[in-house]
């Protein structure tokens, strides 16, 4: 600890270089942060879905529908336990930016395939006794500032009413909370049999199910079972876990993933670079001041620990204030789309490889340079 | 307190320095025995080996052939770790050009040294003190090296080379930066430790007038000491 105090004089020598470097050590860490954000709201559907769900849809895509009908033959099949639809509705709330998923369903069985949005049991009666009633989830609920008992306009894209025009409007009765940290709080589901009385074409149809086996264990043959059942019928079935599903859906999106990662490595490199320069320097410009660090007693190796303790705590300052904002910009400010991701949040397994991160970095960075520290000659060095 | 012992004593020391291709043979079988509590000043032409000869007393170099004994231990084959808690137990060196660092106060810099010992945080800080005040500068503790003149910067030097109360100062042309007057009060401020504190110190120069403070001086050339100047 005794040394802690002659590394931080050392860091304040050139403040402005240490500054400007420790700066750009925040701003990859934050960038790491929203990035990590970034990619879980990707990525979070495949985390949270329930390892006993399918999802089935229509063979050729999952814009083509599915008859209302199958559901009671799922039913039939063994090891369902249960099966719900849905189907897209794809309005827009005032602007197309302000993008939310919208779906009609039917209350009590779909409540029970998701028990992760957990609704007030006033707020499902009151669902349930409503037709023209939705719930939305809290995020999506706070970003537009609704309460319960809001008339909601939605303006239909595929869907026209049997009055000829696209404006629909629900009575917003509920909003779901998540029961865990990555359940998808953006939802807006609406009733079934309101859709169906109402909506100008498509009768019968729905866009695909959700199945919910009696053993996770028995999923694959469950699908197979589902896509046997509907083989050969005009409209055959994908069955896959819902896991499976999401990511096929993100994988859709690009793999975001691995741009991020992409992304990343190449601005880790950068800072690598800044970093590395900036203790090379400060020990170029202080060859004779190490030499009488070791003219004085102090050991190779103590030399080489100043060197590294201080490239440490460069990189430790920079990189732990970047996680540090990193974690107020998410946590406070949210997501920057205004609620577009499903989930916005800093996760702490990458909270924990950011700060490794910050590790490596000052090691490496400090590395050749201690070295360089620790192998100087007194006597030469000295001289010049 | 050993007496009148025998303090340092080199014997048979080559130094040889490549550069490039070429060997520079600085210090032939040079041999020199400094008693203890002796002020011995070095004398000799620019690039004599003055220099070479102090590291090697003071452990910052290694002789090429030779042996190097100071108190009785061979320092010539220390390991690189040994000899440098050797040095922080038993060498005060000062320099030159202070070789203060920029970043710490008078006060920090004089810790140096401590800062190896298990010294705590408050001795540490009554040994500062107390050495600051032997050279004179209990008032400039919180100064930076570049807030002090020439003078008090090498009595800071002077500090830090006592601060531990090593068995040896070595001091590397002490005044050659310093005027007339500041050169002065360092020499007295030496002789004082010397002759107060019988504390043995090798000084380096080339001003006769400082030589004139010591109680013996040796001459080097072409590798070999000698009681006279030689032309
Ligand atoms: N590390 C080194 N590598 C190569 N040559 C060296 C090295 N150190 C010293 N020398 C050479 O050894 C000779 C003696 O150098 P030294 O510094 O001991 O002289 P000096 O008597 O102290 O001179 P000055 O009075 O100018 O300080 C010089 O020729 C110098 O160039
Ligand atoms: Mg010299």
């Amino acid at each position: 600890m005794k040394y802690l105090g002659l590394i931080l004089s050392n860091l304040k020598r050139k403040k402005l270089r240490t500054a400007l470097t420790a700066l750009s050590i925040l701003v990859a860490f934050v960038l790491f942060g929203f990035l990590a954000a970034v990619r879980v709201a990707f990525s979070q559907g495949v985390a949270v879905a329930g390892v006993d769900r399918l999802v089935v849809r229509h063979k050729v895509s999952i814009i083509q529908f599915l008859p209302a009908s199958y559901g009671d033959r799922m039913h039939q099949l063994e090891g369902v336990d249960l099966a719900v639809h849905a189907t897209w509705f794809g309005g827009i709330y005032q602007k197309p930016s302000n993008f939310f998923a919208q779906m009609p369903v039917e209350p009590e069985p779909f409540l029970d395939m998701f028990p992760e949005y957990i609704l007030d049991p006033e707020e499902k009666a009151a669902w349930l006794a409503t037709r023209t009633g939705a719930i939305v989830g809290r995020v999506t609920a706070e970003r537009f500032g609704w309460k319960i008992g809001d008339r909601i306009p939605i303006q239909a894209t595929i869907w026209n009413k049997k009055d000829g025009t696209r404006a629909w409007e629900f009575d917003l009765v509920g909003i779901y909370d998540g029961a865990e940290k990555g359940t998808d709080l953006s939802g807006f589901f609406f009733r079934q049999d309101y859709f169906e009385e109402a909506r100008a074409w498509g009768e019968g149809n729905v866009g695909w199910y959700y199945v919910r086996v009696k053993d996770p264990d028995q999923a694959a043959q469950v699908a197979q079972a589902i896509d046997a059942e509907f083989a050969n019928s005009p409209a055959e079935t994908k069955s896959e876990p819902e896991g499976a599903f999401v990511q096929g859906f993100a994988n859709q999106v690009g793999n975001i993933a691995r741009i991020l990662t992409a992304i990343l490595a190449a601005v880790f490199f950068t800072i690598l670079l800044i970093a590395g320069n900036t203790m090379a320097q400060t020990v170029r410009e202080r060859i004779s001041e190490l030499a009488v660090l070791k003219a004085v007693g102090f050991t190779d190796r103590a030399v080489l620990g100043l060197v590294l303790g201080e490239s440490c705590l460069l990189t430790g300052i920079g990189g732990l204030l970047g996680l540090a904002l990193a974690w107020v910009l998410i946590t406070v400010k949210g997501d920057p789309t205004g609620g577009a991701f499903p989930v916005f949040y800093f996760p702490i397994p990458d909270l924990v490889i950011g700060i490794f991160l910050v590790v490596v970095l000052g090691v490496v960075a400090g590395i050749l340079p201690s070295v360089q520290a620790q192998r100087l000659q007194i006597a030469d060095a000295l001289r010049r | 307190m050993r007496s009148n012992g025998l303090l340092v004593d080199v014997k048979g020391v080559d130094k040889v320095f490549r550069r490039g291709a070429e060997r520079i043979r600085v210090l032939r079988g040079l041999d020199v025995e400094i008693p203890e509590g002796e002020f011995l000043a070095l004398m000799g032409p620019s690039g004599s080996g003055k220099s070479t000869l102090l590291n090697l007393i003071g452990g910052l170099d290694r002789p090429s052939a030779g042996q190097v004994r100071v108190a009785g231990l061979r320092i010539d084959n220390l390991s690189n770790r040994k000899l440098a808690s050797w040095r922080a137990r038993h060498v005060g060196l000062v320099f030159q050009f202070y070789n203060l660092l920029p970043v710490l106060n008078a006060a920090r810099n004089v810790e140096l040294p401590l800062l190896l010992t298990g010294l705590k945080s408050k001795d540490r800080k009554r040994r500062v003190e107390t050495a600051l005040s032997l050279v004179g500068l209990s008032h400039r503790l919180k100064h930076y090296p570049r807030q002090l003149s020439g003078g008090e910067q090498q009595r800071v030097g002077i500090a830090r080379a006592i601060v531990t109360d090593p068995t040896l100062l070595l001091c590397d042309e002490p005044t050659g930066d310093l005027d007339r007057k500041s050169g002065d009060e360092v020499l007295e401020l030496l002789q004082t430790l010397n002759t107060e504190q019988g504390k043995t110190i090798v000084i380096v120069t080339h001003d006769p007038h400082a030589a004139a403070r010591a109680s013996r001086t040796l001459y080097l050339d072409r590798g070999r000491l000698s009681e006279e100047p030689v032309e």
